[in-house]
């Protein structure tokens, strides 16, 4: 298991290192600088000016000089300052964003798994029947939608219709003289869309792939094995078959941590919530280089520890796969 | 039983392939079927609900809906096809020589797979876009060059098996070329699921350029996108529902429509794999 462990932490060194490499190159290479930006907002500045501005942002050094003083910076959690104006580090201001994205991520992977298992078992010891259909039209139908229109029907409709849930940020006004107990109610209310609407999409996925892994171990010989030495189909399906099938789902779930990450960057627009995608997006519409740059390699950084965290829960689950 | 045979059983295929079909159309006839002009402007009907004259209302700018969702289907049409185009293109190239070849090119290019992998793919869009300025054609090549490793994946392992194969052997035996062999012999053998996973790429990328246009990063108004007019469906929220209802339901109808045709063709293809 230790064996298995390190050669698997050996591979994200060099994943790492070209992570950076690729976020560095697509902000660098590409033509518009934050100086620019600075200048359209402010049309007395002078070029001697902008060239300070570059100067101070230590955008006059070439390009690889840049990327290594970048990395140096990395290994501190250092990812220089925001050009916004608070000039705050880009570190302390993803750091605040963090807890929130991550357990609004969380908890839609929490009700992915919850909703999509049964889902995809039930399909697939119904095979053919009309339940199974009906799965699979909602499954097409989870596959397709816009998680952002749905966001918006939503808020029309529960939100600004019956007035059920509130619509945007994540607390509401007065928040802070509530209970605790109020304070977490208001606070789940506020979640309570983009959480759901977020898992909406990958619900579809998994279920499907659910119902294929389990279609695939109910052929195996073990489980005819099961049946004929008379065990009741429960314990055939839920004790035999179903925890082989969830094998393969711990990998897929590690595999949908990016689609949810990148995902956060709408529905936290949408719903104006202060995650790390609305400070990424708000980066953006400002051209604040280091922000972007931080967010970038945080997001990645946040996915190659789902799929580190995913490889591991299943080598721990599946002895094969550690002595492989 | 053959593959036409085995694709027109399956219902939900066949409907996929309608939807596909009639977006094609709708887009080529686009000019003549238009009620209106996509960008005129009427202050007398603004924000008018859908009627027998604005069968899906009007904008924010009395513009016809109808009109604009039109020629927002030949937009994320032309924006599906191109960024696959170009996905499929790399995915091919690289998986080819990845599996073919083998050793220290396949390691390499297998990382860099892997590194692609880890980004989400939304945010390195999102940045490359923003520093790009927004255009559909910088659109159609961003989410083309964010999307191609799934087919390499797939063609480098689809050479891989094929590679071992008697008549590839056979072939190198007499002395052909290795392009001659990747491009003439292995890949028409691959180019299956290549074609199952180019449909289902469609699908995602009108999923992609609908939300960077609906962010306001993507296809810049005045020109009409069903992302852009959702857009302004969300600045009227609660007052203009048809803003925000039938664009959605255009871009629901497109992907849903890819999505069945790709799965169709992969259940046609190989009876087995049918889940």
């Amino acid at each position: 298991m230790l064996r298995y462990l390190l050669k698997r932490l050996a591979i994200l060194v060099p994943t790492f290192i070209g992570i950076t490499i690729v976020c560095f190159a697509v902000i660098h290479l590409a033509p518009g600088e934050p100086t620019s930006m600075q200048a359209e907002l402010n049309p007395k500045i002078t070029p001697e000016a902008i060239e300070q501005l570059k100067r101070h942002y230590g955008l006059d050094q070439p390009v690889h000089i840049r990327y290594l003083v970048w990395v140096k910076n990395l290994a501190k959690l250092d990812f220089g300052t925001s050009i916004s104006a608070d000039a705050r580090p880009v570190w302390d201001k993803i750091k605040e964003r963090l807890p929130i994205t991550i357990s609004i991520n969380v908890a839609s992977m929490i009700i992915i798994f919850l909703v999509s298992i049964p889902l995809g078992v039930i399909s697939a010891v119904r095979r053919g029947s009309l339940l199974d259909r009906s799965i699979t039209v909602f499954v097409f139908i989870g596959f397709s939608v816009p998680g952002f229109w749905l966001a918006l029907i939503c808020m029309d409709f529960l939100g600004v219709r019956l007035m059920w849930l509130p619509i945007s940020g994540i607390h509401s006004q007065g928040y802070e003289h509530l209970g605790p107990f109020a304070r977490a109610l208001d606070l789940a209310r506020h979640l309570a869309l983009p959480v759901l609407i977020s898992a909406f999409g990958s619900l579809a996925g998994m279920s499907r792939y659910m119902r294929s892994s389990m279609l695939e171990i109910i052929r195996q010989d073990y489980i005819l094995t099961a049946r004929a030495k008379g065990l009741s189909e429960r314990a055939v399906i839920y004790r035999h078959a179903m925890r082989n099938a969830l094998l393969p789902v711990i990998t897929i779930l590690g595999l949908s941590v990016p689609g949810l990450i990148g995902g956060s960057v709408i529905f936290e627009s949408i719903f104006s919530i202060p995650g790390l995608g609305k400070l990424f997006y708000d980066g953006i519409m400002m051209r604040d280089y280091n922000l972007i740059m931080g967010s970038l390699t945080i997001g990645a950084v946040l996915t190659l520890l789902g799929n580190l965290i995913a490889d591991i829960a299943y080598s721990v689950a599946d002895p094969r796969i550690r002595a492989s | 039983m053959g593959f036409w045979s085995r694709f027109f059983r399956d219902r939900l295929a066949v409907g996929g392939l309608v939807i596909v079909l009639a977006l094609f159309l709708i887009s080529a006839l686009t000019p003549f079927i238009a009620p209106y002009d996509p960008s005129a402007i009427d202050v007398d009907n603004i924000l008018a609900s859908p009627s027998a004259g604005h069968l899906f209302g009007t904008d924010e700018l009395g513009r016809d809906v109808f009109t604009r969702m039109l020629y927002g289907a030949g937009i994320s049409l032309k924006v599906g096809f191109v960024a696959v185009g170009i996905a499929t293109l790399i995915g091919v190239l690289l998986g080819a020589v990845s599996g073919y070849y083998g050793g220290w090119v396949d390691m390499v290019i297998m990382r860099f797979v892997d590194i692609m992998l880890c980004f989400p793919s939304f945010f390195l869009i999102l940045a490359v876009i923003a520093f790009l300025e927004p255009s559909i054609f910088n659109i159609m090549a961003v989410i083309g060059l964010t999307s191609w490793m799934g087919i390499t994946r797939l063609v480098r392992a689809e050479f891989l098996s094929l590679k071992e194969r008697d008549f590839v052997l056979a072939e190198k035996a007499m002395g052909a070329s290795a392009p001659r062999i990747i491009f003439l012999h292995i890949l028409p053998n691959a180019m299956a699921p290549v074609l199952v996973s180019a449909t289902l790429g469609v699908a995602s990328a009108v999923l992609v350029e609908s939300a960077l246009s609906f962010l306001g990063i993507g296809v810049q108004p005045p020109t009409p996108s069903w992302g852009n007019i959702l857009t302004q469906g969300q600045s009227t929220l609660g007052v203009a529902w048809w803003l925000s209802f039938y664009p959605g339901m255009a871009i629901l109808i497109t992907v849903l429509g890819y999505n069945l045709l790709g799965e169709g063709i992969r259940d046609a293809i190989d009876p087995r794999l049918r889940g």
